[in-house]
């Protein structure tokens, strides 16, 4: 069976986010006023090969090395 | 003096800058695409503004792995002296071979427009003899805030790594002003936002950043 994956890419607390807090200011200008921050991230969706051994510890390179900054963004995931 | 200037899917200053380098300060320049290797024997190598990749995933995240830049990182870290313009400073962060990162503008607006920067810091390839002069530039880009944490900050103050700052105020809300920094093991790697090669012939209104190739010719 193939593995799905997702991976989230969300900025680090203390980068500033410009495009999150337009966002929230639209939401709040809409007239959700219980909005009080918004933070902007990306969504990976991947599939592994059947043959793919050692899936945690690959995917965690491939998140250091090129799906995440890391001097700005934190990142996880979820197998299955 | 020979100069490599690669070409990204997505560069597009690459000609600007063979153009002034060729033309108007009489270097050779060589044109590099990114598939191939360095040529051996360049003085200088430099990446170019643009869009590589089409800014997918992180504006320079995927240059980064272009086959070339293999042997830039080898010629930067045996002291080659590399200068990334705009997209071509992002790639150098990316690349590890300068520290920080270009976030979105804080106003989230693609930002062209003249700009005046102060030449500071220690000496490097490209500002040998400018400390302390202010050069208009233009900028165009929607990711030139540079960050990184204060820490990093205050360590490239202190070396003399940041080389030049936005006088008046960063447009784009870039950490201490700053507009080009420089690494490597003798600062010779540097990225900075605005473009010299668009200001490097009167016609188009101002010719201070030829300052910088001559002064890279003359290193």
């Amino acid at each position: 069976m193939a593995k799905k994956v997702r991976v989230y890419v969300t900025l680090k607390r203390g980068v500033l986010d410009p495009q999150g807090s337009a966002v929230g200011r639209a939401l709040r200008t809409m007239g959700y006023g219980e909005v009080e921050d918004v933070r902007l991230g990306k969504y990976i969706e991947m599939t592994l090969s059947d043959e793919c051994s050692g899936a945690e510890g690959k995917l965690d390179e491939m998140c250091k090395r090129l799906l995440a900054n890391t001097v700005i963004e934190d990142y996880r995931f979820e197998m299955g | 003096m020979d100069i490599g200037i690669v070409t990204f899917p997505g560069s597009n200053c690459d000609h600007d800058v063979y153009h002034v380098l060729k033309r108007v300060v009489g270097a050779n320049a060589r044109a590099v695409w990114h598939k191939d290797r360095l040529p051996a024997g360049l003085d200088a190598v430099v990446l170019p503004g643009g869009f590589s990749y089409g800014d997918y995933l992180r504006c320079g995240a995927l240059a980064r792995f272009s086959p070339v830049m293999e042997d830039v990182t080898g010629f930067a870290s045996a002291g080659g002296p590399v200068v990334g313009i705009c997209n071509g400073f992002q790639v150098l962060c990316e690349s590890g071979l300068l520290p920080g990162v270009l976030l979105r503008n804080a106003s989230l607006k693609f930002i062209c427009q003249d700009v005046l920067v102060e030449v500071q810091g220690a000496d490097t390839p490209v500002t040998t003899g400018l400390r302390g002069h202010r050069l208009r530039m233009p900028i165009a880009h929607a990711e030139g805030n540079y960050y990184a944490d204060t820490e990093t900050l205050d360590r490239l103050e202190g070396e003399g790594q940041v080389v030049f700052r936005y006088v008046g105020g960063a447009p784009n809300g870039s950490s201490r002003d700053i507009a080009g920094i420089a690494g490597g093991p003798r600062l010779n790697v540097v990225g900075l936002m605005p473009h010299p090669e668009r200001a490097s012939e009167g016609i188009l209104g101002s010719t201070d950043g030829r300052r910088l190739f001559e002064s890279l010719l003359g290193t």
